[in-house]
């Protein structure tokens, strides 16, 4: 076990190299001077000279790359040029919206995704497995976006059930906040409950044609006894590897529909930064981003260890 | 000489054409058919788009500004009086050439990077390492930061969309070309003299043609799925054209007067990215039956 932790640890490395140099290339794919660019094109020769020196950029790329590495293993990301606030305080006042809209709509993906899927399995070609089918197709062909407008103009708009953007700390109260959130998650969940589904479906498919299930049945036990106590655990280490992969398109969906919603998380920070050309905030947080997916994923693996027992390394 | 050309020719009458096998598919999945004649239909509305539209999709016309759907504006109109039935069929052009494109360029580099790896083992360490690390950031976010530093235009969405999508053919082109080398009828070629390149070209990868096609389908669908959340956001394509992304984006503002705005170009979404996928999920139960979804 300690061996295997180890070695997934090592494999991580050259994987964060990677995802390190093409946050720093983002820079420097920029057509064009950056600092020109940052200081528009009214700026005199000497200032334009002065932030380049500022920046490092009158340095050898490799030089600049392994400072820039330094600094951020160090948690020093730079200084939004924007705000003029270290990046990493940046990201970090604007983390408590996406952890929240993100781990709801996983929560939606799953709460939704999952019984569908099961449902579908144990109606196997009826009409009730056609129709969550039918469910998973529409829910992967919906941009998280319009379901998201499509959302507001229904429950906050022509209901009123709900406020349709904006957003409350929970520390302030956990209804409240959850009021704002809902319909975010919503957004963002049901698009990534088809692929849970279809996986929910074909695992426990697999599952329920084992002897062992027809062992059950013949021993007289309840059908939901069956699904529940024998198939369903097995079927679940599949299920668990596509929570992985859901993680990563949530990451980038909750980015969306943060900015349908006007959540005040990293999507709508780094979509402003965009717009300001604020280089060092966006490659903070995609840099933070695909490190804490790396790191997710790497969990998820050894979630499989409290699943199934049969998984040893 | 002659006959081998005759050996040639039976050759090509046993081998079924490629609407014969369409066809056969078809039949087997209806749904199938469904995604293709939907398809079949956007494409001929964004081709003919100039032709089919009622009005000019960026003429101003403020004093029909926010009519709803009605016989003179199909799908109503946004607050300038534009008629969004014209912009969600020009939208479709952009859409749909953004969809090809990024398929075309990503399969391509996709092809390139996974024959290398799949052949070279040294090469391959690097490679895939690289592709792992690119995957590592979720898609649109990848996009987005790419966006920031090539700037607003719709040849730089192919180009950031190109290669966040790159590393997913790389990988099934890779794994195909690694079971397909160890075969015995690429041994026999390479008894017989066939030279590396021709092993590679007649034999590898028109083996591994069937999950790259299966593959990209779907990306065809990612890619205008990003496109359409890039010029949502407003840092893909310059809002001066019609994209449905964009048209979404400005109808969003209206959403409690005008609703329609967006409803209809999200529409196109859907529908485009559902035929897609129906039709990519059709190819891989017919091309790949290992693979099929019981």
């Amino acid at each position: 076990m300690l061996a295997y932790l180890t070695g997934r640890l090592f494999a991580l490395l050259p994987v964060l190299l990677v995802v390190a140099v093409v946050v720093f290339m983002l820079v420097h794919v920029t057509p064009g001077d950056p600092a020109r660019i940052l200081l528009g094109q009214d700026a005199t020769d000497a200032q334009v000279a002065a932030l380049r020196h500022d920046l490092g950029l009158d340095r050898p790329v490799a030089v600049q790359f392994a400072l820039w590495m330094g600094r951020a293993l160090h948690g020093d990301l730079g200084t939004s040029l924007f705000l003029r606030i270290p990046v990493t305080a940046d990201i970090l006042q604007h983390l408590g919206p996406t952890v929240a809209l993100s781990l709801l709509g996983l929560s939606v993906a799953l709460l939704v995704g999952i019984p569908v899927g099961v449902v579908s399995a144990v109606f196997r070609n009826s009409w009730l497995d056609q129709f969550s089918l039918a469910l998973a197709m529409l829910g992967a062909a919906v941009p998280s976006f319009w379901l998201g407008l499509s959302l507001i103009v229904l429950f906050a708009v022509d209901f009123g059930w709900l406020p349709s953007s904006g957003y409350r700390s929970p520390a302030g109260g956990l209804w409240q906040s959850l009021q704002y959130l809902l319909l975010p998650a919503f957004a963002l969940g049901i698009p990534n409950s088809s692929l849970i589904i279809r996986f929910t479906r074909s695992s426990l498919l697999d599952v329920l044609g084992n002897d062992y299930i027809r062992t059950a049945r013949a021993k007289g036990l309840r059908g939901r006894v069956v699904i529940f106590r024998h198939a369903f655990r097995n079927a679940l280490v599949p299920i668990l590897t596509v929570v992985g992969l859901t993680f990563a398109a949530l990451m980038g969906g909750a980015v969306v529909t943060e900015n349908v919603f006007s959540l005040p998380g990293i999507g709508q920070l780094v979509v402003s930064s965009v717009l300001r050309r604020d280089y060092p905030v966006i490659q903070g947080v995609v840099l933070m981003v695909a490190t804490a997916y790396v790191i997710i994923n790497l969990g998820v693996d050894l979630l499989y260890f409290a699943v199934d027992p049969r998984v040893r390394y | 000489m002659a006959e081998r050309a005759v050996v040639g020719a039976a050759d090509e009458a046993a081998r079924p054409g490629v609407w014969t096998l369409l066809w056969r598919m078809v039949r087997r999945r209806r749904v199938v058919g469904v995604g293709f004649v939907v398809l079949g239909v956007i494409a001929f509305a964004a081709i003919l788009a100039p032709l089919l539209s009622p009005y000019d999709p960026t003429a101003l016309n403020v004093p029909d500004r926010l009519q709803g759907p009605e016989r003179v504006h199909p799908f109503g109109t946004d607050e300038f009086g534009r008629d969004i039935l014209s912009r969600t069929l020009y939208g479709a052009r952009l859409s749909l050439t953004v969809g090809l494109v990024v398929t075309a360029t990503a399969t391509a580099a996709g092809i390139v990077v996974g024959l290398v790896a799949g052949t070279n083992p040294r090469a391959d360490k690097i490679l895939m390492r690289v592709m792992d690390g690119v995957m590592a950031f979720p898609d649109i976010l990848l996009a987005i930061a790419l966006m920031a530093s090539l700037g607003p235009s719709a040849r730089n969405v192919i180009l950031a969309l190109s290669f966040v999508y790159t590393p997913r053919v790389a990988r099934v082109v890779r794994s195909a070309v690694l079971v397909i080398a160890s075969q015995e009828y690429v041994e026999a070629a390479r008894a017989v003299g066939a030279s590396g390149v021709r092993i590679l070209a007649r034999h590898v990868l028109v083996n591994s043609a069937s999950p790259v096609i299966v593959q990209a389908t779907f990306i065809t669908a990612y890619a205008m799925l990003g496109e359409a959340a890039l010029s949502f956001l407003g840092v893909g394509v310059p809002p001066q054209i019609p994209t449905w992304g964009g048209i979404i984006s400005q109808g969003q503002v209206y959403l409690r007067l005008a609703p329609w705005i967006s409803i209809f170009p999200g529409a196109a979404i859907v529908l485009s990215v559902l035929s897609l996928n129906l039709l990519g999920d059709g190819l891989r139960d017919f091309l790949d039956p290992r693979l099929r979804y019981t």
